[in-house]
């Protein structure tokens, strides 16, 4: 039960309280770029939340069991016990990613070609989405163990989702309204995003 | 150097402008301008990183087959960023302790393989690197303009040093408060968008 709570917790602080987009500014470009259409958004949405519950929790169990320091002892050979692998993380983590985008990118076109078509270019562009790898990123960096980074990150993923569906959702709205010229298109989304932004840090009271 | 070089390094400061006009590059340029000082180390980290890879892509890019090419160009860009990542922490630890996970993301940001794809995979090796130096340097005065008057609003200091007289404050006698409304997430999205408002002004680019 406590496990529970701790989940939940961790859980609620990444999807409103350090929401990836609003807070950590991960993952802007192609919520820009995306967030023009709803349903492209609620597809690149669930896109992120699978990937990322996905490689994070992957990327743990390779920073487990290869690159920290010590972490090669499984293999019994004692020359190996003690080498310290963690400053390739940057380029096995990106590795991870490319190749689960690449399966998730095959999996959509046998079984959803009609979602596979609206996410066009966007989804080989997840590999460079900021937001999954800076989860694995704050994942390692914040030392959280198998459970926890599987949690962390669906949730991320999750509060990303959550922030381009609304911002979509505003978008929408926003083509009937008389903008200035030169704020069109990307400097109205950004001030909105401000704006968005600072309803999240309403959360930042939570105390959990 | 020629009149084409010129142009190519010119043309991305102002009126093609990485952040500004192409709209890539977005996350780091607000996560990390809360002080001048992260501000310029991350420009100049992103302006080798480009450089670098622009040239090396270029210069593989008939060897590259077209299926693979987006591991190939991410393999490059991460060995780059892990080299850099180094550096900082042998150098200018306390500021990579700053950025933290962002120098790590420079392998995502959307600069570096938006350039790879779209100049080095077409361009010799020389015109790659001009094409570099020129988006490094119209991201980095973004960032910079960007971390100016986060940090002088916010803090009332530019790269540490104080600003603004201390006699003005409220808490010495003095009216003014420093608004630290800057300092978080809505603060940098607002300043960037009216940046991107009165760049876009000046160059009569209107979105549709």
């Amino acid at each position: 039960m406590e496990l529970l709570e701790h989940y939940l917790s961790l859980a609620t602080k990444a999807i409103f309280i350090e929401n990836i987009l609003l807070s950590y500014f991960l993952g802007m470009c192609s919520f820009l770029a995306i967030s023009k259409k709803i349903e492209a958004s609620i597809g690149l949405g669930f896109a992120v939340i699978f990937v990322n519950g996905i490689t994070v929790p992957l990327n743990y169990l390779i920073k487990e069991f290869f690159l920290n320091e010590g972490a090669l002892s499984w293999v019994g050979v004692p020359s190996l016990a003690m080498v310290d692998l963690s400053f390739l993380s940057f380029i096995t983590f990106i590795a991870t990613i490319a190749a689960m985008v690449q399966l998730v990118e095959m999996l959509l076109d046998k079984f959803s070609p009609a979602l596979y078509n609206s996410l066009g270019i966007f989804l080989p562009l997840i590999a460079v989405n900021c937001s999954i790898l800076g989860a694995s990123l704050f994942m390692s960096e914040r030392g959280y163990d198998f459970g926890e980074s599987a949690v962390f990150g669906v949730s991320s993923g999750a509060g990303f989702a959550l922030a381009i569906i609304s911002m979509a959702a505003i978008r929408f709205k926003l083509k009937y309204s008389n903008i200035p010229d030169g704020l069109k298109g990307l400097g109205i989304t950004m001030i909105l995003t401000g704006l968005l932004s600072m309803a999240y840090l309403a959360f930042s009271g939570i105390n959990l | 150097m020629d009149k084409k070089a010129k142009a190519i390094i010119s043309d991305p400061m102002v009126d093609n402008n990485p952040i500004t006009k192409q709209i890539l590059g977005i996350c780091s340029a607000l996560a990390i301008t809360v002080k001048m000082e992260q501000a310029v180390v991350m420009s100049l980290a992103l302006a080798f990183v480009l450089v670098c890879s622009n040239v090396i892509i270029s210069l593989l890019r008939k060897g590259i087959p077209g299926k693979i090419r987006i591991i190939v160009q991410l393999t490059v860009i991460a060995s780059l960023v892990i080299l850099i990542d180094e550096i900082l922490k042998a150098y200018l630890y306390d500021i990579s302790k700053q950025l933290s996970v962002f120098v790590g993301l420079i392998i995502t940001n959307c600069i570096i393989m938006g350039r790879a794809e779209a100049f080095a995979m077409q361009n010799n090796y020389k015109d790659a690197m001009y094409d570099g130096l020129g988006n490094a340097i119209g991201y980095g005065s973004v960032l910079i303009i960007v971390a100016t008057f986060r940090e002088l609003l916010g803090s009332g200091t530019l790269f540490n040093y104080a600003v603004m007289p201390a006699s003005i404050y409220l808490e010495n006698g003095g009216w003014y408060v420093n608004n630290g409304l800057m300092l978080l997430a809505p603060g940098a999205f607002i300043i960037l968008g009216l940046i991107i408002w009165v760049q876009r002004t000046y160059t009569h680019y209107i979105e549709n």
